[in-house]
């Protein structure tokens, strides 16, 4: 036995509801967060990601409320991330609940956040969120985006999360923003090149449609695999991902069979 | 019978209150207290940890968490210390080649894991002795992990009267840990039965019914 994939949700929430997009526009309304993610916990979600993706400051406040009722009811890991720019916002989702806060754009504009929220809270809390896309012009040929996909970054993705690691980053969640939305499956050449470089846990994101998608996935390199329109949307199960990765040779997580309430 | 008391330890670290909801859905009725006394009086005791072994010791001398262990286990009354906790009951942690002093309740060092992927970061299994009453009705569970530092040997050994420790470990990669320990009654687990739903919940109860 040894350490299992992680199969990870993804809610996406924007001022206290479930949204998810495809190509990060047309947003759509998939549903309560906190009812969400207790299905999401009965059914064998090994960890779960809530990302504001609207980050103003009225939603910030409604995030917190979200994170803390959503805490109290689910007893696996919580890591929420969006629009995080200063160690302060990394204090306040701790203490509302969250046990992970992912940062992305926050860091590509201030790498030194990074070095912050790891000296002040250890590398375990943070998880650093690299959307990235196929770019002939980088060095890697995939380069960071910023501001959920909208904005170049001019930096190489490859180049990035060595960089980020060096930081003390605790893990890293690679986004594909080419494949998200799309449910053809994952960068896996991209998932590949990352993986070189990163020595710390990897989560692949973006693309699922499919079991054997995940399957795929971590055979490219990833040691988690996060998804959210497939699984809000019913088209694939948790128990059917974890199936074909256990067929596959991969250990997961079977949710337990005794229930304590 | 009523619900019996926990403190959990407020070192200023951790993910403090999902380790109080965790007590209180195993059936303790928790607060968090920094209070020396508090801890003492309380019919068990949790130290929570995590981030930098430095840190969560200096948090816990600062709340003079060391001494109320210290008393606490001489009266034989049960203490739960859980991730970087568990770590501070060794001898010694060392990060990046600085050693730290820890609560010497055990023989050992604490160092960085030597996989190729670290934090270990997820669900893995727990190799338990089969007279553990921590892991009792948890056969082939997994539990939540995370963590860059573990202890690699067990090095304390008893004699009668004293009961022999149960040590229950755990293999990642091509490494294997402590995991958990079962020390009269000192309990510490490196990973966090709080975030391990309902196996946790189940492992958190066979602490707190061995409480009054």
């Amino acid at each position: 036995m040894s350490l299992a994939v992680r199969v990870i949700p993804c809610l996406d929430v924007a001022d206290g509801r479930v949204v998810k997009g495809v190509n990060f526009t047309g947003l759509r309304d998939a549903g309560d967060p906190v009812q969400l993610a207790r299905g999401y916990d009965a059914a064998g979600a090994d960890e779960l990601t809530f990302l504001d993706i609207t980050a103003s400051a009225q939603s910030r406040e409604t995030t917190y409320e979200v994170v803390c009722r959503t805490a109290e009811q689910v007893f696996i890991p919580l890591t929420v991330g969006g629009g995080v720019r200063e160690v302060r916002d990394v204090d306040a989702l701790l203490r509302a609940g969250a046990d992970k806060v992912s940062v992305g754009t926050g860091a590509v504009t201030r790498p030194d956040l990074v070095s912050e929220v790891t000296e002040r809270f250890g590398s375990q809390v943070l998880v650093v969120s690299v959307d990235a896309r196929r770019n002939p012009a980088a060095a890697s040929g995939f380069e960071v985006t910023s501001h959920g996909g909208r904005r170049s970054t001019g930096r190489d993705a490859v180049a990035w999360v060595a960089e980020v690691c060096g930081r003390g980053a605790g893990e890293v969640l690679l986004n594909s923003m080419d494949a998200d939305g799309t449910g053809t499956g994952f960068d896996l050449p991209m998932i590949a090149a990352v993986r070189a470089v990163c020595p710390v846990p990897l989560v692949a994101s973006g693309g699922a449609g499919l079991p054997d998608h995940f399957t795929a996935a971590v055979a490219a390199g990833a040691d988690a695999v996060l998804a959210a329109g497939v699984f809000h949307d019913g088209h694939l199960e948790l128990r059917e991902v974890k199936q074909a990765l256990q067929r596959a040779g991969h250990c997961v997580r079977v949710p337990p069979a005794v229930r304590v309430r | 019978m009523g619900r019996p008391s926990v403190v959990v330890l407020d070192t200023g670290s951790g993910n403090i209150h999902s380790v109080l909801r965790a007590m209180d859905r195993a059936g303790a009725e928790a607060t968090l207290s920094a209070d020396y006394s508090t801890a003492i009086a309380a019919d068990g005791l949790v130290v929570p940890g995590v981030g930098a072994y430095a840190t969560c010791m200096a948090g816990l001398r600062k709340v003079q968490g060391d001494r109320a262990l210290g008393v606490r286990l001489a009266g034989s009354r049960p203490v739960l210390a859980v991730c970087v906790g568990m770590q501070v009951m060794f001898d010694v942690g060392e990060e990046h080649g600085v050693r730290t002093p820890g609560c010497g309740q055990w023989p050992g060092n604490v160092e960085r894991l030597q996989s190729p992927v670290v934090p270990h970061m997820g669900w893995n299994t727990v190799d338990a002795p089969a007279s553990s009453r921590m892991f009792a009705n948890l056969v082939g569970e997994r539990f939540y992990f995370v963590h860059s530092y573990a202890a690699r040997s067990w090095q304390l050994t008893t004699t009668p009267p004293f009961p022999a420790p149960l040590v229950s470990w755990t293999q990642y990669g091509q490494e294997r840990f402590v995991s958990a320990v079962e020390n009269g009654p000192l309990w510490a687990t490196q990973f966090h039965p709080e975030k391990s739903g309902d196996a946790g919940a189940q492992l958190l109860r066979n602490w707190v019914a061995g409480l009054c």
